[in-house]
């Protein structure tokens, strides 16, 4: 069977669902990484003579604001788009690093058992039981808002749903022969964790990342929504949702477009999570 | 039971020990919080009268064990923007969190419970697929996007709810269903797992082989079964409930502590965030730890610790 055949095959099982989620979650990633390009105008441009046009508006020179403007007569096609960087940027960064932490502290609790086992534990009990986003608000208060503060927090209050689970995998997987053979052949410490331990333990981490990517995007938006994440001027779902609450009954574009591109993003990483989370854990795979 | 008592006690000691800890840290992380407690261009003078009047002076082993201390006496500090005790604003707006998250919690467990057992028993038919869209839908859309959407169809179109505030009980139906929205997928999709994994099991086969039809073997001994784990939700989800809060009530203007979080952020009332946070976290550990006690007083399998 050739590769190409052998690639069409394995797709013809994917669930038409799942396809079109990739997609919509892929060109939300493009829109991210190429918004000077694809936004039709300057996100910070404002115009006071074209405040809060409806979609569609072409004024006197012969320029369209497909998506309207808002009450500061910025193109809002142009401020959604760029806002799909602040999502992205925040949800990879605080998500990387919480894995890493997460991974390498579960692992590490895993591994090492005793009062490390003990401690580490004990912590993420103890992190667990702080709500995050009342932890993240307390926060961002005190440092004071930002892009780095946001991932920071974000990436230092999350990490403890992967420790758990790097934890309870690693016991598993260190019973198990090949890490006892491996151990035999002269591998320890990191090396053993690395090279032996966290392939076989990266499917479950992988599944949680999903899901937390979801959730940081909500958490990303929220934050902003509530003046503690991404500040005026830069674009962001949450913060132009903010400002065109004032608006509800006179620009609903200002609600309708970014509302969503966010629950369309937030929807495609949780259906892709669902699917994958399917296909490692098959309990709770579907009949048939 | 006695030793599972208290083994379970002492770990929510030194939870709620841990949570004070991280606060403490928490709020010195910008270096100096006496900056966090004076008034904006606040002279130096009063800056320094602050920081030797709220103990900001001394080496900070002493300053945590006063802190501690503090809270051992239940003492949260003295609001420095309305000069009232933190204790004394947060408890006035106590009772309607608890009016929102018991409300969204009753939203959550209704909808979704039902909705999980209906995909549980329908797996795999094409009636799992609008309740299954509809979980995935709870669960992407934020809880402040379902609340504006609320309030442009049942307030400003259709004008059925007020749009916020407090104004007899229809008021709290919107920011309920805002609220209970996230809550209600995930109690769907435990739900889901939990009667799953049940009908797997032998008696049920023995049970539908004896010729018991399958509606009666679900209601008499599955859902009995599945309960346990979906009590566990219920109390995890407490907190998620107390702390989406501060979106949901910002949103419809509800007067309880998630709106005073931001409104003590704005008017940069630090006290009083700190101890909206160590409220929060307290009533979950104690929430998690009754829901524990509970269990370990209807199972024996768990006050044994066998598995």
């Amino acid at each position: 069977m050739s590769l190409a055949t052998n690639l069409r095959a394995r797709l013809s099982r994917v669930p038409t669902s799942i396809i079109v989620m990739a997609s919509l979650l892929g060109a939300f990633v493009l829109m991210a990484l190429f918004a000077p390009l694809l936004a039709p105008f300057d996100p910070a441009r404002q115009s006071l003579i074209q405040r809060l046009r409806p979609p569609g508006h072409t004024t006197a020179q012969g320029l369209t604001y497909l998506m309207g403007t808002d009450d500061l007569g910025r193109d809002l096609m142009s401020r959604v788009i760029h806002g799909a960087r602040a999502s992205m940027l925040v949800a990879v960064a605080s998500v990387s690093v919480s894995l890493l932490i997460g991974s390498a502290l579960g692992m590490l609790a895993g591994w090492r058992r005793g009062w490390v086992e003990m401690a580490i534990m004990r912590f993420v009990d103890i992190m667990l039981s702080i709500p995050a986003i009342l932890l993240a608000v307390l926060a961002v208060a005190v440092v004071g808002p930002g892009f780095q503060t946001l991932i920071l927090v974000l990436g230092l209050t999350r990490w403890p749903r992967y420790a758990r689970v790097a934890y309870a995998q690693t016991l598993q997987v260190a019973t198990l022969p090949y890490i006892r053979a491996a151990e035999l052949a002269g591998a320890r410490g990191p090396r053993l964790l690395l090279r032996h331990i966290l392939p076989n333990i990266a499917g479950p981490l992988l599944v949680v990342a999903t899901a937390e990517f979801g959730l940081m995007i909500l958490f990303e938006a929220s934050l902003s929504f509530l003046g503690l994440g991404i500040q005026p001027p830069t674009p962001s779902w949450g913060t132009i949702l903010s400002a065109g609450r004032q608006y509800l009954e006179r620009a609903w574009w200002l609600t309708a477009f970014p509302g969503a591109c966010l629950f369309l993003l937030v929807l495609s990483v949780n259906v892709l999570g669902d699917w994958l989370r399917d296909h490692l854990d098959p309990r709770s795979r579907p009949r048939g | 039971m006695p030793r599972y008592l208290l083994s379970r006690l002492l770990q929510a000691a030194l939870t709620t020990f841990g949570v004070m800890t991280i606060v403490f840290f928490v709020m010195r992380l910008s270096g100096d919080p006496v900056l966090l407690l004076v008034p904006e261009g606040a002279t130096r003078e009063h800056i320094e009268t602050v920081r030797r009047e709220l103990g900001f002076d001394q080496p900070i082993w002493r300053q945590y064990l006063t802190f501690l201390g503090g809270l051992l006496n239940l003492e949260l500090g003295v609001s420095v923007v309305q000069r009232v005790p933190a204790w004394d604003i947060l408890a006035s707006r106590i009772p309607y969190t608890l009016a929102l998250a018991g409300a969204a919690l009753v939203v959550a467990v209704g909808l979704g419970v039902p909705a999980g057992i209906a995909m549980a028993i329908w797996r795999g038919r094409w009636f799992e697929r609008p309740i299954a869209a509809l979980v995935v839908t709870g669960q992407s859309m934020p809880t402040f996007l379902s609340g504006i959407l609320m309030i442009m169809l049942f307030a400003v179109t259709l004008r059925w709810l007020p749009s916020s505030g407090v104004d007899g009980p229809a008021s709290v139906v919107m920011p309920a269903i805002a609220l209970g929205m996230l809550s209600m997928s995930t109690f769907a999709r435990m739900a889901r797992i939990a009667v799953v994994d049940e009908l797997g099991k032998d008696y049920v086969r023995a049970g539908l082989a004896r010729g018991l039809p399958l509606g009666k073997v679900v209601t008499r001994h599955v859902l009995r079964n599945a309960a346990i784990p979906v009590v566990t939700i219920a109390a995890l989800e407490t907190g998620n409930l107390l702390a989406g809060a501060i979106i949901v009530e910002t949103v419809f203007a509800w007067p309880g502590i998630g709106q005073l979080a931001i409104q003590a952020i704005q008017s940069r009332d630090f006290l009083v965030v700190q101890a909206i946070v160590l409220f929060v976290s307290l009533v979950y550990v104690a929430v998690n730890l009754a829901a524990d006690l509970l269990y370990a007083g209807i199972d024996p399998r768990i006050r044994l610790g066998k598995p």
